[in-house]
């Protein structure tokens, strides 16, 4: 079949590799009839996540048919699903609570080691997403193996076009979760920084939860735009100082919540032996941190901060007086998606969610070389890339 | 009733458990045996104690599950032969003869005279109650080519305390899920 593989820093190319197998009584296979390049694609693009090797097969963000099913799978061919990014095995204490991203199985045995020993505890299987995260082949594919294809999937009904649903699988669920950490009340004023793909749709649920206003930051000019369309007031952080903008919009007392839909991504996904490249990489290189500062301190006092930005490491000079003082609280985590499919799937079908505004571009597999490559280099007019395994090369 | 704390050791100033204080070694009967090297571990399986036990005391279930066992031969209700894979192509056996068990809290071994590694070891099972099973596994064990030989092992990740932290994981994916998880195929040779 063909992928989208991964060979080096700024290098993807779309190679011929072995068609995925069942291997394990709940596995199916997919065939891929829609992915997107997710932002936290372009971390594994500019080489910033370690365990990553030459060849492996990128994207966490994709759907299909049913073509094949090992004898425990659930699913029946020619079913469509959606498959969330995150794998979960459904069984272990954590899936039992509903967090599926702490699941405690569907990482395999050896490649639970560096996460256990860079935060304590091993990270859950997510596809496409280097070995730490379990090394599993990801969606940016032909075909797809899925790992507990029991759990993870939702089907989709007939009809309901790929574009209004694909968004399940990662950011639509992500952004939601980050309004639900918020804890929004009704009548709340919200502040969301990053008005990418999870920033816009925690927009969009933070007004469905409640929120009376959301105050939306970047610098992209067409994504602030897109927040704007939402009903989010907006704020360039290239014309505009926040935090003084912040204060004047809520009368001096801050936002009930604020949200960090930026993170330093993965800057920071370094083993503790290498702490100065830590250092050179992720603080030197890149402002992002100054993201999570900059929310701590205009959140309002007694306020929530909900960080869905992606972090691995450290943040250095984190404002802990600010937040100590101020008495904050703080919600965060990799997304819990199979906790929400079918809330977030009927919510598209009610049409009380719209996701394909978000669609810029769309493109055969074969392209998906030149769409990393736009997608890294003009983030404000392309903000979703979705890839089309039977559409033909440009 | 949940039996959740791992056994201190009894001369100790605090609560730790056993193989987490700092001068943690193997007992004087084990190093009379040559057994220098201490691994322990606890990890909490979602089952009751009764399934885990169960599963563990037929030890041909383990040699599906534990990556660098090659065979285990049970020979009666007490001995069983093992096989494992060793750095360097090499394989090292043993027989393992059960000294004590008690059935769904207790399960100790040691390998008998002749052993090309002489190991012992416990697994206790504490009932954790809704999170599952605790299984504490105790391996002290015999160095080949001592310290130097320990750390050729872990370059090979073959040292047998990094293989009882990933042969846990396996044996909870297994008991917890029905299977063990992975992301390679077994054989990754592409097809034409």
């Amino acid at each position: 079949m063909r992928a989208l593989t991964w060979h080096g820093k700024h290098d993807v190319r779309v190679d011929t590799v072995p068609d995925p197998e069942i291997i394990n009584p709940r596995d199916a296979i997919i065939k891929v009839t829609s992915t997107a390049i997710c932002g936290s694609d372009l971390h594994l693009y500019d080489a910033y996540i370690p365990t990553l090797k030459a060849g492996d097969i990128l994207g966490h963000e994709f759907m299909g048919e049913v073509v094949e099913t090992g004898p425990r799978s659930t699913l029946k061919k020619g079913q469509r699903v959606v498959v969330p990014f995150v794998i979960a095995c459904g069984s272990c204490y954590f899936c039992g609570k509903h967090q599926y991203s702490a699941c405690d199985n569907s990482n395999p045995a050896d490649n639970q080691d560096i996460s256990e020993e860079l935060w304590g505890h091993p990270a859950a299987g997510l596809f496409g997403y280097s070995h730490m995260t379990g090394g599993y082949p990801g969606g940016q594919a032909e075909y797809v193996r899925v790992p507990y294809s029991d759990v993870g999937p939702i089907v989709i009904p007939d009809g309901v076009e790929d574009e209004k649903v694909l968004f399940l699988s990662d950011i639509l669920p992500t952004g939601w979760m980050a309004a639900e950490n918020a804890d929004i009340e009704p009548g709340d004023t919200v502040a969301v920084w990053g008005c990418g793909p999870v920033g816009l749709f925690a927009v969009q649920s933070a007004f469905l939860m409640g929120a009376a206003r959301v105050i939306a930051i970047d610098h992209f000019p067409n994504r602030l735009a897109l927040a704007r369309k939402f009903g989010a007031e907006i704020l360039n952080y290239e014309d505009s100082k926040i935090y003084d903008a912040l204060m004047e919009m809520t009368g001096g007392i801050g936002p009930d919540a604020v949200i960090d839909a930026v993170g330093m991504e993965s800057h920071g996904l370094f083993a503790d032996n290498v702490l100065d490249q830590i250092k050179a990489t992720a603080f030197l290189g890149t402002e992002r941190p100054h993201v999570l500062r900059q929310a701590i301190v205009a959140c309002r006092k007694g306020g929530r901060v909900s960080v869905p930005g992606v972090y691995g490491g450290f943040v250095d000079k984190f404002p802990m007086g600010a937040f100590m003082e101020k008495g904050l609280t703080m919600k965060t985590g990799q997304t819990h998606v199979q906790h929400y499919l079918p809330g977030l799937l009927n919510a598209i079908l009610e049409e009380k969610i719209d996701t394909t505004f978000l669609i810029s571009h769309r493109m055969g597999l074969e392209d998906a070389p030149h769409g990393y490559d736009i997608f890294k280099n003009n983030q404000d007019e392309v903000t979703k890339i979705v890839l089309k395994p039977d559409m033909a090369k440009a | 009733m949940t039996d959740s704390t791992p056994a201190p050791d009894p001369e100790a100033r605090d609560d730790a458990p056993r193989g987490t204080t700092r001068s943690a070694r193997p007992d004087e009967t084990q190093q009379e045996r040559g057994e220098t090297a201490l691994a322990a571990r606890t990890i909490t399986i979602n089952k009751r104690p009764e399934d885990v036990y169960a599963f563990w005391r037929d030890f041909s279930n383990l040699s599906g599950v534990m990556e660098n066992v090659e065979s285990i031969t049970v020979r009666d209700d007490r001995t069983s032969h093992w096989v494992v894979s060793a750095p360097g192509g090499r394989t090292v056996e043993w027989d393992a003869i059960v000294t004590e068990d008690e059935p769904n809290r207790l399960l100790a071994w040691k390998s008998a005279d002749g052993a090309d590694v002489s190991n012992s070891g416990r697994v206790e099972f504490r009932d954790g109650g809704p999170r599952g099973t605790l299984v504490t596994a105790t391996l002290a064990y015999d160095p080949p080519g001592g310290v130097i030989g320990k750390l050729v092992a872990k370059l090979f990740q073959k040292e047998p305390g990094i293989q009882q932290r990933r042969d846990l994981r396996r044996i909870k994916q297994f008991l917890e899920t029905g299977e063990v998880s992975t992301s390679s195929p077994p054989n990754p040779a592409p097809k034409a």
